[in-house]
Protein backbone atom coordinates (compact mmCIF):
# COMPACT_ATOMS: atom_id res chain seq x y z
CA UNK A 1 0.00 0.00 0.00
CA UNK A 2 2.69 2.40 0.82
CA UNK A 3 4.19 1.52 -2.20
CA UNK A 4 1.33 2.38 -4.28
CA UNK A 5 0.58 5.35 -2.63
CA UNK A 6 4.23 6.98 -3.45
CA UNK A 7 3.74 5.70 -6.89
CA UNK A 8 0.34 7.59 -6.83
CA UNK A 9 2.05 10.43 -5.05
CA UNK A 10 4.43 11.19 -7.79
CA UNK A 11 1.73 10.99 -10.50
CA UNK A 12 -1.37 12.32 -9.30
CA UNK A 13 -1.94 15.63 -7.11
CA UNK A 14 -3.29 13.97 -3.79
CA UNK A 15 -4.76 15.51 -0.47
CA UNK A 16 -5.16 14.29 2.46
CA UNK A 17 -4.52 10.75 3.47
CA UNK A 18 -6.29 8.34 5.97
CA UNK A 19 -5.00 5.00 6.92
CA UNK A 20 -7.58 3.91 8.32
CA UNK A 21 -6.36 -0.21 8.30
CA UNK A 22 -3.58 -1.63 6.42
CA UNK A 23 -5.15 -2.71 3.32
CA UNK A 24 -7.79 0.35 3.42
CA UNK A 25 -7.07 4.02 2.80
CA UNK A 26 -8.93 6.96 1.96
CA UNK A 27 -7.49 9.69 -0.18
CA UNK A 28 -9.34 13.07 -1.19
CA UNK A 29 -9.04 14.20 -4.49
CA UNK A 30 -9.58 17.43 -6.36
CA UNK A 31 -12.56 16.73 -8.67
CA UNK A 32 -10.39 17.20 -12.04
CA UNK A 33 -8.21 14.76 -10.65
CA UNK A 34 -10.83 11.94 -10.11
CA UNK A 35 -11.49 10.81 -13.61
CA UNK A 36 -7.69 10.27 -14.35
CA UNK A 37 -6.57 8.73 -10.71
CA UNK A 38 -9.91 6.03 -10.96
CA UNK A 39 -8.57 5.13 -14.72
CA UNK A 40 -5.25 4.30 -13.37
CA UNK A 41 -6.22 2.55 -10.54
CA UNK A 42 -8.69 0.25 -12.38
CA UNK A 43 -6.27 -0.08 -15.43
CA UNK A 44 -2.66 -0.20 -13.76
CA UNK A 45 -2.87 -1.47 -10.16
CA UNK A 46 -5.70 -3.72 -10.45
CA UNK A 47 -8.35 -1.92 -8.72
CA UNK A 48 -11.12 -3.70 -11.04
CA UNK A 49 -14.07 -3.36 -9.00
CA UNK A 50 -16.01 -0.39 -7.99
CA UNK A 51 -17.41 -1.32 -4.25
CA UNK A 52 -19.60 1.82 -3.57
CA UNK A 53 -20.49 5.12 -4.64
CA UNK A 54 -21.84 7.08 -1.94
CA UNK A 55 -22.13 10.61 -0.51
CA UNK A 56 -22.26 12.21 2.94
CA UNK A 57 -23.67 15.70 3.38
CA UNK A 58 -21.34 17.90 5.48
CA UNK A 59 -23.99 20.62 5.46
CA UNK A 60 -22.28 22.81 8.13
CA UNK A 61 -19.52 22.96 5.65
CA UNK A 62 -21.69 23.46 2.47
CA UNK A 63 -20.39 20.56 0.72
CA UNK A 64 -21.26 17.23 -0.53
CA UNK A 65 -18.44 14.64 0.15
CA UNK A 66 -18.26 11.81 -2.41
CA UNK A 67 -16.57 8.43 -1.51
CA UNK A 68 -15.24 6.00 -4.21
CA UNK A 69 -14.33 2.56 -3.09
CA UNK A 70 -12.58 0.82 -5.31
CA UNK A 71 -11.37 -2.89 -4.61
CA UNK A 72 -8.13 -4.50 -5.82
CA UNK A 73 -9.29 -8.22 -5.44
CA UNK A 74 -6.09 -9.97 -6.27
CA UNK A 75 -3.57 -8.17 -3.77
CA UNK A 76 -6.90 -7.59 -1.32
CA UNK A 77 -6.60 -3.80 -0.47
CA UNK A 78 -9.15 -1.03 -0.79
CA UNK A 79 -8.68 2.62 -2.10
CA UNK A 80 -11.45 4.82 -0.97
CA UNK A 81 -11.27 8.65 -3.37
CA UNK A 82 -13.12 11.29 -1.87
CA UNK A 83 -14.07 14.62 -3.70
CA UNK A 84 -16.11 17.15 -2.76
CA UNK A 85 -18.39 18.98 -3.98
CA UNK A 86 -20.31 22.11 -3.25
CA UNK A 87 -23.82 21.56 -2.22
CA UNK A 88 -25.94 24.37 -3.53
CA UNK A 89 -24.12 23.42 -7.03
CA UNK A 90 -24.29 19.76 -6.51
CA UNK A 91 -23.28 18.19 -9.79
CA UNK A 92 -20.36 15.58 -10.53
CA UNK A 93 -18.94 14.14 -14.09
CA UNK A 94 -20.23 10.61 -14.10
CA UNK A 95 -18.11 7.86 -14.60
CA UNK A 96 -20.50 5.11 -15.65
CA UNK A 97 -18.07 4.81 -19.26
CA UNK A 98 -15.26 3.30 -16.56
CA UNK A 99 -18.02 1.02 -14.46
CA UNK A 100 -21.64 0.90 -15.82
CA UNK A 101 -22.31 0.05 -12.30
CA UNK A 102 -21.68 3.38 -11.10
CA UNK A 103 -24.87 4.74 -13.15
CA UNK A 104 -27.22 2.83 -10.54
CA UNK A 105 -25.36 4.65 -7.88
CA UNK A 106 -25.11 7.80 -9.37
CA UNK A 107 -29.10 7.42 -10.13
CA UNK A 108 -29.64 7.12 -6.36
CA UNK A 109 -27.39 9.74 -5.24
CA UNK A 110 -29.58 11.59 -7.70
CA UNK A 111 -32.40 11.24 -6.30
CA UNK A 112 -31.67 11.16 -2.54
CA UNK A 113 -29.02 13.93 -2.05
CA UNK A 114 -29.86 15.71 -5.42
CA UNK A 115 -26.50 15.70 -6.92
CA UNK A 116 -26.08 15.67 -10.53
CA UNK A 117 -25.00 13.42 -12.54
CA UNK A 118 -24.95 14.68 -16.62
CA UNK A 119 -24.53 12.38 -19.05
CA UNK A 120 -25.36 9.10 -16.67
CA UNK A 121 -27.96 6.92 -17.93
CA UNK A 122 -31.14 7.18 -17.03
CA UNK A 123 -30.04 9.83 -14.44
CA UNK A 124 -33.31 11.51 -14.10
CA UNK A 125 -35.75 8.69 -13.99
CA UNK A 126 -36.85 8.01 -10.43
CA UNK A 127 -35.65 5.05 -8.90
CA UNK A 128 -36.69 3.84 -5.92
CA UNK A 129 -38.98 7.35 -4.83
CA UNK A 130 -42.33 7.42 -6.53
CA UNK A 131 -43.80 10.65 -6.58
CA UNK A 132 -41.22 12.48 -4.58
CA UNK A 133 -42.19 16.20 -4.50
CA UNK A 134 -40.02 17.40 -1.47
CA UNK A 135 -36.25 17.98 -0.85
CA UNK A 136 -33.98 15.10 -1.69
CA UNK A 137 -34.76 12.96 1.62
CA UNK A 138 -31.11 11.89 2.57
CA UNK A 139 -30.13 16.02 2.67
CA UNK A 140 -29.86 16.66 6.49
CA UNK A 141 -31.72 20.03 5.75
CA UNK A 142 -34.53 17.56 5.27
CA UNK A 143 -36.62 17.02 8.04
CA UNK A 144 -37.75 13.84 7.93
CA UNK A 145 -40.01 13.37 11.61
CA UNK A 146 -41.42 16.52 10.18
CA UNK A 147 -41.91 15.38 7.32
CA UNK A 148 -43.62 11.99 8.22
CA UNK A 149 -45.76 13.69 10.75
CA UNK A 150 -47.19 16.26 8.31
CA UNK A 151 -48.03 13.65 5.54
CA UNK A 152 -49.20 11.07 7.12
CA UNK A 153 -51.74 9.78 9.27
CA UNK A 154 -50.67 9.53 13.21
CA UNK A 155 -52.51 6.98 15.69
CA UNK A 156 -52.13 9.10 19.41
CA UNK A 157 -51.04 7.04 22.27
CA UNK A 158 -47.73 6.78 21.18
CA UNK A 159 -45.16 6.22 24.08
CA UNK A 160 -41.87 6.12 23.81
CA UNK A 161 -38.90 5.40 26.35
CA UNK A 162 -35.37 6.35 26.27
CA UNK A 163 -33.81 2.77 27.22
CA UNK A 164 -31.43 3.74 29.50
CA UNK A 165 -33.45 5.99 31.23
CA UNK A 166 -36.27 3.54 31.77
CA UNK A 167 -34.42 0.94 33.11
CA UNK A 168 -33.11 3.38 35.59
CA UNK A 169 -36.28 3.83 36.71
CA UNK A 170 -37.72 0.58 36.74
CA UNK A 171 -34.33 -0.61 38.50
CA UNK A 172 -33.87 2.13 41.05
CA UNK A 173 -36.84 4.18 42.64
CA UNK A 174 -39.66 2.01 41.77
CA UNK A 175 -38.17 -1.41 41.78
CA UNK A 176 -36.72 -0.69 45.29
CA UNK A 177 -40.03 0.75 46.54
CA UNK A 178 -41.35 -2.56 45.89
CA UNK B 1 -67.51 8.45 -14.14
CA UNK B 2 -67.07 11.82 -12.09
CA UNK B 3 -63.81 12.28 -11.04
CA UNK B 4 -63.88 14.02 -8.13
CA UNK B 5 -59.84 14.84 -8.13
CA UNK B 6 -58.93 15.89 -4.32
CA UNK B 7 -55.51 16.48 -4.73
CA UNK B 8 -54.10 17.60 -8.79
CA UNK B 9 -51.68 15.17 -9.51
CA UNK B 10 -48.42 17.10 -8.88
CA UNK B 11 -46.22 15.04 -10.73
CA UNK B 12 -46.39 14.72 -14.45
CA UNK B 13 -47.96 11.40 -15.92
CA UNK B 14 -45.71 8.80 -17.62
CA UNK B 15 -45.44 8.64 -21.22
CA UNK B 16 -47.81 5.21 -21.17
CA UNK B 17 -50.51 6.44 -19.42
CA UNK B 18 -51.15 9.41 -21.72
CA UNK B 19 -54.17 9.89 -23.74
CA UNK B 20 -53.12 9.15 -27.45
CA UNK B 21 -54.19 8.17 -30.75
CA UNK B 22 -53.73 4.31 -32.01
CA UNK B 23 -54.02 3.12 -35.06
CA UNK B 24 -56.14 0.15 -35.17
CA UNK B 25 -54.53 -3.39 -37.45
CA UNK B 26 -57.83 -2.07 -39.67
CA UNK B 27 -56.18 1.13 -40.50
CA UNK B 28 -58.81 2.78 -38.60
CA UNK B 29 -57.09 5.52 -36.19
CA UNK B 30 -58.99 6.52 -32.58
CA UNK B 31 -57.91 7.55 -29.01
CA UNK B 32 -57.53 5.87 -26.28
CA UNK B 33 -57.12 7.22 -22.51
CA UNK B 34 -55.57 4.27 -20.67
CA UNK B 35 -56.61 4.89 -17.15
CA UNK B 36 -60.27 5.39 -18.30
CA UNK B 37 -60.56 2.81 -21.23
CA UNK B 38 -58.61 0.19 -20.06
CA UNK B 39 -59.86 -0.65 -16.49
CA UNK B 40 -63.49 -0.61 -15.24
CA UNK B 41 -63.75 2.37 -12.44
CA UNK B 42 -67.19 2.27 -11.36
CA UNK B 43 -67.34 2.46 -7.63
CA UNK B 44 -67.46 -0.21 -5.11
CA UNK B 45 -71.48 -0.71 -4.33
CA UNK B 46 -72.46 -1.76 -0.53
CA UNK B 47 -74.27 -5.11 -0.84
CA UNK B 48 -77.11 -5.97 1.53
CA UNK B 49 -77.00 -9.01 3.45
CA UNK B 50 -79.37 -11.92 3.10
CA UNK B 51 -83.04 -11.20 3.53
CA UNK B 52 -82.81 -14.13 6.31
CA UNK B 53 -80.49 -13.89 9.14
CA UNK B 54 -80.09 -17.41 9.76
CA UNK B 55 -79.44 -17.50 6.15
CA UNK B 56 -76.98 -14.42 6.72
CA UNK B 57 -75.12 -16.21 9.61
CA UNK B 58 -74.84 -19.74 7.47
CA UNK B 59 -72.98 -17.56 4.49
CA UNK B 60 -70.86 -16.20 7.55
CA UNK B 61 -69.61 -19.30 8.74
CA UNK B 62 -68.79 -20.59 5.47
CA UNK B 63 -66.84 -17.66 4.74
CA UNK B 64 -65.20 -17.46 8.09
CA UNK B 65 -63.91 -21.30 7.51
CA UNK B 66 -62.50 -20.41 3.91
CA UNK B 67 -60.00 -17.86 4.67
CA UNK B 68 -57.85 -17.54 1.33
CA UNK B 69 -54.99 -15.27 1.91
CA UNK B 70 -53.16 -13.56 -1.08
CA UNK B 71 -49.70 -13.71 -0.83
CA UNK B 72 -47.94 -10.64 -0.72
CA UNK B 73 -45.44 -9.37 1.39
CA UNK B 74 -45.23 -5.81 2.13
CA UNK B 75 -43.03 -6.01 5.00
CA UNK B 76 -40.43 -7.40 7.20
CA UNK B 77 -43.40 -9.55 8.53
CA UNK B 78 -44.14 -11.59 5.44
CA UNK B 79 -41.03 -13.67 7.02
CA UNK B 80 -43.34 -15.05 9.63
CA UNK B 81 -46.20 -16.57 6.57
CA UNK B 82 -43.87 -18.99 5.70
CA UNK B 83 -43.46 -20.95 8.88
CA UNK B 84 -46.98 -20.95 8.68
CA UNK B 85 -47.70 -22.44 5.30
CA UNK B 86 -45.29 -25.09 5.99
CA UNK B 87 -45.90 -28.25 7.88
CA UNK B 88 -43.87 -26.29 11.34
CA UNK B 89 -47.38 -24.23 12.07
CA UNK B 90 -49.41 -25.36 9.13
CA UNK B 91 -52.51 -23.08 9.35
CA UNK B 92 -54.08 -24.84 6.08
CA UNK B 93 -55.37 -26.95 8.80
CA UNK B 94 -57.73 -23.56 9.84
CA UNK B 95 -58.60 -23.52 6.21
CA UNK B 96 -56.28 -21.18 5.96
CA UNK B 97 -54.28 -21.08 2.63
CA UNK B 98 -52.56 -19.18 0.25
CA UNK B 99 -53.39 -17.88 -3.21
CA UNK B 100 -50.86 -16.00 -5.91
CA UNK B 101 -53.51 -13.70 -7.06
CA UNK B 102 -55.98 -11.32 -5.74
CA UNK B 103 -58.68 -12.50 -7.48
CA UNK B 104 -58.43 -16.15 -5.64
CA UNK B 105 -58.04 -14.36 -2.29
CA UNK B 106 -60.51 -12.49 0.26
CA UNK B 107 -57.95 -11.86 3.07
CA UNK B 108 -55.41 -9.65 2.86
CA UNK B 109 -52.47 -9.98 5.59
CA UNK B 110 -50.53 -6.79 5.40
CA UNK B 111 -47.52 -7.88 6.52
CA UNK B 112 -45.65 -4.84 8.20
CA UNK B 113 -44.61 -1.57 7.21
CA UNK B 114 -46.15 -0.08 3.58
CA UNK B 115 -44.36 2.27 1.89
CA UNK B 116 -46.36 4.76 -0.18
CA UNK B 117 -44.82 3.14 -3.03
CA UNK B 118 -45.94 -0.52 -1.87
CA UNK B 119 -49.50 0.75 -0.63
CA UNK B 120 -50.19 1.85 -4.01
CA UNK B 121 -49.47 -1.94 -5.05
CA UNK B 122 -51.60 -2.89 -2.22
CA UNK B 123 -54.63 -0.64 -3.07
CA UNK B 124 -55.09 -2.18 -6.59
CA UNK B 125 -54.38 -5.47 -5.38
CA UNK B 126 -56.98 -5.35 -2.28
CA UNK B 127 -59.62 -3.43 -4.78
CA UNK B 128 -59.18 -6.50 -7.16
CA UNK B 129 -59.98 -8.85 -4.84
CA UNK B 130 -63.49 -10.64 -4.30
CA UNK B 131 -66.36 -9.54 -2.01
CA UNK B 132 -66.89 -9.66 1.39
CA UNK B 133 -63.16 -9.36 1.90
CA UNK B 134 -61.00 -9.17 4.96
CA UNK B 135 -57.88 -7.45 6.24
CA UNK B 136 -55.11 -8.10 8.88
CA UNK B 137 -52.99 -5.85 9.97
CA UNK B 138 -49.79 -7.10 11.12
CA UNK B 139 -47.30 -6.00 13.09
CA UNK B 140 -46.75 -2.83 14.84
CA UNK B 141 -45.61 -0.93 11.61
CA UNK B 142 -49.67 -1.45 10.82
CA UNK B 143 -50.58 0.27 13.82
CA UNK B 144 -49.06 3.23 14.85
CA UNK B 145 -45.49 2.37 12.56
CA UNK B 146 -44.18 0.65 14.46
CA UNK B 147 -40.11 1.53 14.74
CA UNK B 148 -40.53 3.20 10.79
CA UNK B 149 -42.76 5.78 12.71
CA UNK B 150 -40.35 9.05 11.45
CA UNK B 151 -39.71 7.48 8.21
CA UNK B 152 -40.19 9.75 5.24
CA UNK B 153 -41.81 6.96 3.34
CA UNK B 154 -44.21 4.13 5.19
CA UNK B 155 -47.48 5.02 6.55
CA UNK B 156 -48.35 5.38 10.04
CA UNK B 157 -52.05 4.44 10.63
CA UNK B 158 -53.18 1.23 8.09
CA UNK B 159 -57.23 2.04 8.83
CA UNK B 160 -56.33 5.44 7.02
CA UNK B 161 -55.93 3.79 3.88
CA UNK B 162 -57.83 0.43 3.63
CA UNK B 163 -60.41 -0.97 6.31
CA UNK B 164 -58.77 -3.22 8.68
CA UNK B 165 -60.41 -6.02 10.35
CA UNK B 166 -57.93 -7.48 12.81
CA UNK B 167 -54.67 -6.00 13.92
CA UNK B 168 -51.82 -8.34 15.15
CA UNK B 169 -48.71 -6.75 17.61
CA UNK B 170 -45.65 -7.16 17.68
CA UNK B 171 -42.45 -6.24 15.93
CA UNK B 172 -42.63 -8.77 14.78
CA UNK B 173 -45.47 -11.12 16.20
CA UNK B 174 -44.80 -14.48 16.16
CA UNK B 175 -46.65 -17.00 13.67
CA UNK B 176 -48.73 -18.44 16.64
CA UNK B 177 -49.88 -14.48 17.49
CA UNK B 178 -50.70 -15.03 13.85
CA UNK B 179 -52.60 -18.15 14.06
CA UNK B 180 -54.41 -16.28 16.88
CA UNK B 181 -54.91 -13.05 14.64
CA UNK B 182 -57.25 -15.25 12.25
CA UNK B 183 -59.35 -17.19 14.84
CA UNK B 184 -59.77 -13.94 15.94
CA UNK B 185 -60.92 -12.79 12.45
CA UNK B 186 -63.15 -16.06 12.32
CA UNK B 187 -65.66 -14.76 15.05
CA UNK B 188 -65.42 -11.49 13.77
CA UNK B 189 -66.80 -12.84 10.47
CA UNK B 190 -68.83 -15.32 11.79
CA UNK B 191 -70.68 -12.35 14.46
CA UNK B 192 -71.13 -10.91 11.38
CA UNK B 193 -68.96 -7.92 11.65
CA UNK B 194 -66.23 -8.62 8.98
CA UNK B 195 -67.93 -5.80 6.82
CA UNK B 196 -64.87 -4.22 5.81
CA UNK B 197 -65.95 -4.43 1.95
CA UNK B 198 -69.32 -2.48 3.10
CA UNK B 199 -67.08 0.03 4.95
CA UNK B 200 -64.97 0.56 1.79
CA UNK B 201 -67.77 1.39 -0.07
CA UNK B 202 -69.73 3.26 1.97
CA UNK B 203 -66.99 5.38 2.88
CA UNK B 204 -64.99 5.44 -0.32
CA UNK B 205 -64.36 8.99 -1.02
CA UNK B 206 -62.93 9.60 2.66
CA UNK B 207 -60.65 6.50 1.67
CA UNK B 208 -59.75 7.82 -1.53
CA UNK B 209 -58.70 11.41 -0.07
CA UNK B 210 -56.79 9.99 2.44
CA UNK B 211 -54.95 7.43 0.03
CA UNK B 212 -54.29 10.34 -2.65
CA UNK B 213 -52.69 12.57 -0.02
CA UNK B 214 -50.20 10.19 0.28
CA UNK B 215 -49.79 8.83 -3.55
CA UNK B 216 -48.65 12.03 -5.42
CA UNK B 217 -48.20 10.30 -8.50
CA UNK B 218 -51.68 8.42 -8.57
CA UNK B 219 -51.57 7.09 -12.09
CA UNK B 220 -54.45 4.76 -11.86
CA UNK B 221 -58.36 3.92 -12.23
CA UNK B 222 -59.80 5.57 -8.85
CA UNK B 223 -61.54 2.39 -8.09
CA UNK B 224 -59.57 -0.52 -9.98
CA UNK B 225 -61.93 -3.95 -10.43
S1 LIG C 1 -43.59 -4.34 12.95
FE1 LIG C 1 -41.41 -4.82 13.10
S2 LIG C 1 -41.19 -6.79 12.03
FE2 LIG C 1 -43.14 -5.88 11.39
S3 LIG C 1 -42.69 -4.75 9.54
FE3 LIG C 1 -42.52 -3.32 11.25
S4 LIG C 1 -40.36 -3.35 11.78
FE4 LIG C 1 -40.75 -5.16 10.55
Amino acid sequence: MRTLLENLKERFPLGPITEQRPDLVFVTVERSGLRPLLAHLRDREGFTHLVLLTAVDWIEENLFQLTYLVHDRRRGRDIGLRVLVPRDAAEMETIHDLWPTAATYQRELREMFGIGFPGSPRVDEEFILEGWVDLPPYRRDFDTKAFAEEAFAHRPGRETHDPATHMRERLTAQGRAK
Amino acid sequence: MQQDDVVEPRVPVKDELKKRTVKGPDGFEFEVDPIHDYYCDARPEVRPGSYLKIVEDLFNWARSESLWILGFGTGCGAIEMRPLMTPRFDAYRYGIQWRPTPRQANLFVISGYLSVKTLKRVIRSYEQMQNPKYVVGLGSCTVNGGMYWDSYNTIKKLDEYLPVDVYVTGCMPRPEALLAGFEELKRIIRAGKGEGANLYAKNFDWYKANQKRVIHDWDMPDYNW
